[in-house]
């Protein structure tokens, strides 16, 4: 059996399903809610100075849009970090950390940018005997406007400085959440290394828009007749944090910095994915605010079953695994050959394949063949794209085959070449270098 | 309740009212608008799409499903109305399981094809809730098309040509119009008197005058119509009955099946329309199966449909065998009617002869079997009636005993186009096949009449 024991920088939970910092975590009746439906660990709604509590809009804080039957596939939020006492936090911190020492507990914070104030949180949280704190540099709506949050998200001389204050004035593991609003999301984990941080979190929200009201001409969500730009996660944000935890996990100058990978994790098989990528265990809001905290149980299973049955024995079998595969597209392979293929007996004849090809791409899939609806390949025309692949309705209907080397290229007349190629060495490529002869 | 439930004879008020209401509710409800979603979105939008190659009127049902899964319903129904005017009634009795959901793709992926006609009802149900009429007259053409009966086919015909500008008089026999929708469609299949509203829709558009009780033949010759119009369409449907050529058909309680349908489908209290307690059809298409269903819900405790041939050969779908089966409707096959046994001038039973094929040829092979029954239905096919055509000495010629017509419609008599049942042609007796006729013709109409369509 699988074994699924997180460690993340010290930190330890049962299992790698963490929930993020977001209403899920943002009181202890939560928060002892999800430890009882087995949630490994919980990063604590985001704490902010004290004094008077923030105050949140009293309309609707969420947008979102669906796919079919209404599935939720991405939500957004104007919400601020909580609005609640600071001292009731820290409280319930403490106490529910007593009640449950086997689950990871880690308080996300968001004080104003000046030394003092983060000096004056610090023992405190760390009087709470939580397992660390993960600094919101990410939150891209309201907070950012008073120069905290993506504001210190998206300079990376600041995250710099401030995780240098926290690794002064905390033992605790510092968790460094980035906002994933800026151009390279390497510059800001660059930073946070070089402050000190022992990992980082991404991503947080990304600004948007979900959708705009045609008969009022508001954006939603609508707040008397006006909105904002606020976050956007959910399933639909996955491809893009799974891009950003790749960059990070690959870059060489902040290669093994421990990655909590965050965006749109769904199922189990998305946990999978971020792992394999490089990140050392995940976090997930928006699917636990779709369908509640039992969601876990199908992640949990899923997981162990799928590494049960690849002989994955724990998360370190799994973690980083693909991270080698990720590479630029400069170094692919450009010898590399595959053609689309259609099993005549999955095709239900939907045509939309060809439409697909004739239309926007390479004109190479009959519609008609002697006067009969036939859909097939003309590999003479086939580039290979893979687009019929994802538009045909039907699953492995239509597959990409590999041509092995040595065959002809129907399209190209030449025969396919056994050596790897890429770019840089091609010939159309002015910078190519010189092959080796 | 119980006692009349099972009177002898034939006899009314079988069921309490709350009955009635429930068995002649719709068949298939109508979809809300969250079941329009999700059944749209299960559309692949095809390319070339084999539902609309299928569909007699080749309505884009890509498109129109799309336009409801992008919350834009009537932009949907106006697809639907560009080929088919009588969409709303199509949508809720065409045989779809033989016509475009067959060919539906997800049929053949899943053997679930996409609820087109279902989809179909919930756009039309929406513009025609509303009232919404999407086509203005062309400027008027100062031409005057005559159009013989207010059926599918005609109505579909004077649409077209009200659209194009022309003044069109449809000339129909009955007090009502709609043909068959309206007096011979299963009950379930349109309620709330859709035919009707479905009249005043298609007429909305202007130009089109009904005169309910002119028969032609009776109050009008052909010649006449010829000589006051520009064109003549003929909808006519099929007035007759075929015969059972059994002994005794004639006495009491032997009926024609589209007689009694209409007369349910006129009926203002179905508890005031007797059927038997023990009923037997003879037929095995459409009709048969209507007739039969109707008289178990209006509280027959018996009916069986008796067909001379097999299953495979029976011309009700599939579904609709189906659908007679789950109301308790039995079905039994290689049965030809031989007699009709009558006690004091009324059925009291019906003798029948197995069958079976001698090679292609049916023949009976002697054993007979008698089935106790207080009403038969003789359901065995319409024909064509020619007289009210050829009273004049013009003659239009006829094929296969139905109006002998070109591939647009055109009979043998200049001036004058034929279309849906009453014509010998490939298409199905369908109500879609009929409007499908009607438009064409009235295409065709309209190019004769204007030159190519310049008017
Ligand atoms: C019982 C029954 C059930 C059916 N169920 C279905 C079904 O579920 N789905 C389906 O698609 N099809 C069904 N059909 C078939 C469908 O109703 C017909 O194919 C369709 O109505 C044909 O349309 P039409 O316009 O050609 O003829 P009709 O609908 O028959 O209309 C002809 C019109 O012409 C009028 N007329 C006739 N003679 C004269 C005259 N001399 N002068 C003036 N007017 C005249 C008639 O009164 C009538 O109004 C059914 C048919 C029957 C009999
Ligand atoms: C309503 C809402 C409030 C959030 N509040 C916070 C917050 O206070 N602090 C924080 O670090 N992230 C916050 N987030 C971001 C989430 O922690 C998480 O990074 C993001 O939702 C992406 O993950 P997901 O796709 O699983 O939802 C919030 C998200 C939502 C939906
Ligand atoms: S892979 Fe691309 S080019 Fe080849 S058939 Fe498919 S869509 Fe056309
Ligand atoms: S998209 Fe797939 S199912 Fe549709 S025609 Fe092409 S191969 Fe067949
Ligand atoms: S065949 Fe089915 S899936 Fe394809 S367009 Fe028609 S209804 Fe849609």
């Amino acid at each position: 059996m699988a074994d699924i024991r997180n460690n993340f920088v010290g930190i330890k939970s049962p299992n790698p399903f963490w929930l993020a910092s977001a209403p899920p975590t943002d009181k202890a009746y939560n928060v002892v809610r999800a430890f009882k439906a087995g949630w490994g660990g919980v990063v604590w709604k985001t704490l902010g100075e004290e004094g008077p509590p923030i105050v949140n809009v009293n309309g609707p804080r969420y947008g979102a849009i669906w796919g079919a039957d209404r599935r939720l596939l991405g939500l957004n939020n104007i919400e601020l970090i909580t609005d609640r006492e600071l001292q009731v936090n820290l409280q319930e911190i403490k106490q529910v950390k007593k009640e449950w020492p086997d689950r990871a507990l880690v308080a996300s914070i968001m004080v104003p940018c000046v030394e003092e104030s983060w000096k004056a949180i610090l023992p405190a949280v760390e009087e709470t005997e939580c397992d660390g704190i993960e600094l919101n540099f990410g939150c891209p709506h309201g907070m950012s406007e008073r120069g905290m949050g993506s504001a210190v998200g998206q300079v990376p001389e600041y995250i710099e400085m401030v995780v240098r204050w926290c690794k002064n004035y905390t033992r605790m593991p510092v968790i460094v959440k980035l906002t994933p609003n800026i151009t390279d999301i390497r510059y800001p984990a660059r930073a946070a290394k070089k402050g000190g941080a022992d990992a980082v979190s991404l991503i947080n929200t990304i600004s948007s828009i979900t959708s705009v009201n045609l008969d009022t001409f508001s954006p939603e969500p609508s707040i008397d007749g006006k909105g904002t730009h606020g976050g956007y996660c959910g399933p639909a944000v996955k491809p893009i944090a799974l891009n950003m935890v790749a960059e990070i996990a690959r870059d060489p100058e902040t290669r093994g910095l421990p990655i909590s990978g965050i965006g749109g994790v769904t199922t189990w098989r998305d946990a999978a994915e971020f792992l394999a990528l490089g990140a050392g265990n995940v976090q997930v809001c928006t699917a636990a605010m779709t369908y509640g905290f039992k969601i876990v149980q199908e992640m949990i299973a899923g997981l162990e079953n799928w590494m049960d049955e690849k002989g994955h024995r724990s998360l370190d079998d799994v973690i980083g695994r693909a991270t080698p595969n990720v590479t630029d597209w400069q170094y692919l392979n450009l010898n590399y050959v595959a053609k689309a293929h259609i099993n005549q007996d999955l095709c239900i004849k939907c045509g939309r394949c060809h439409i697909a090809c004739e239309d926007t791409s390479h004109q190479a899939i009959t519609a008609m063949v002697d006067g009969v609806r036939h859909f097939e390949v003309l590999e003479e025309e086939c580039v290979g794209c893979n687009l019929c692949v994802n538009v045909c309705p039907v699953e492995n209907c239509i597959t990409m085959q590999p041509l092995p080397a040595g065959t002809l290229d129907k399209r190209t007349g030449k025969p396919v070449s056994p050596t790897y190629a890429n770019w840089t060495m091609h010939p159309n490529n002015p910078m190519a270098k010189a092959a080796a002869e | 309740m119980a006692l009349s439930l099972h009177k002898e004879g034939i006899a009314g008020g079988r069921l309490s009212p709350e009955q009635y209401a429930e068995n002649f509710s719709d068949l298939h409800p109508p979809l809300d608008d969250h079941e329009a979603l999700v059944e749209a979105d299960r559309c692949y939008f095809c390319h070339d799409a084999p539902c609309m190659t299928a569909c007699p009127t080749a309505i884009d049902i890509p498109l129109f499903i799309r336009q409801i899964a992008t919350g834009n319903p009537l932009g949907s129904a106006k697809t639907i109305f560009d080929q088919n005017i009588l969409g709303g009634m199509c949508a809720r009795v065409c045989p779809t399981e033989t016509l475009c959901e067959e060919a539906c793709v997800r049929e053949t992926a899943e053997g679930k094809p996409v609820q087109i006609g279902r989809l179909q009802r919930y756009a039309t149900d929406v513009a025609m809730g509303r009232n919404k009429q999407f086509y203005t007259r062309a400027a008027p053409t100062g031409k005057r098309i005559a159009v013989v009966g207010a059926g599918p086919a005609g109505l579909a015909c004077a649409h077209r040509l009200a659209r194009y500008g022309h003044e069109v008089t449809i000339l129909e026999a009955r007090p009502k119009s709609g043909g068959l929708n309206e007096y011979g469609i299963a009950a379930y299949k349109s309620t709330d008197d859709f035919a009707q509203a479905e009249v005043d829709y298609v007429t909305a558009i202007g130009g089109i005058t009904i005169e309910n009780g002119k028969a032609l033949g009776r109050d009008y010759r052909l010649s006449d119509l010829v000589e006051a119009y520009d064109a003549v369409f003929l909808g006519m449907g099929l007035a007759g009955v075929n015969a059972l050529r059994a002994e005794g058909e004639d006495c009491d309680g032997v009926a024609d099946a589209v007689d009694f349908i209409a007369e349910l489908r006129q009926a203002s209290d179905l508890a005031s329309l007797p059927v038997g307690r023990r009923v037997v059809v003879i037929g095995g298409g459409m009709t048969a199966i209507d007739v039969a269903v109707q008289s178990k819900l209006l509280g027959a405790e018996e009916v069986t449909i008796c067909y001379r041939r097999g299953k495979e050969q029976m011309n009700a779908s599939e579904f609709e065998q189906e659908l007679a089966a789950a109301k308790g409707v039995v079905i039994r096959h290689w049965l030809q009617p031989r007699r009709v046994v009558a006690d004091g001038g009324k059925v009291s039973a019906i003798e029948l002869e197995y069958t079976t094929l001698d090679g292609d040829r049916l023949i009976g092979t002697g054993e007979t079997i008698t089935l106790r029954a207080d009403q038969v239905f003789k359901a065995i096919g319409q024909s064509f009636v020619p007289e009210p055509l050829n009273g004049a000495s013009m003659t239009v010629e006829l094929e296969r005993g139905r109006i002998k017509v070109d591939a647009e419609g055109r009979t043998s008599m200049p001036k004058v186009w034929a279309g849906g049942d009453c014509v010998a042609d490939a298409r199905e007796d369908l109500t879609v096949s009929a409007v499908a006729a009607g438009r064409d013709a009235g295409e065709s109409i309209h190019r004769a009449l204007t030159s190519n369509g310049r008017a």
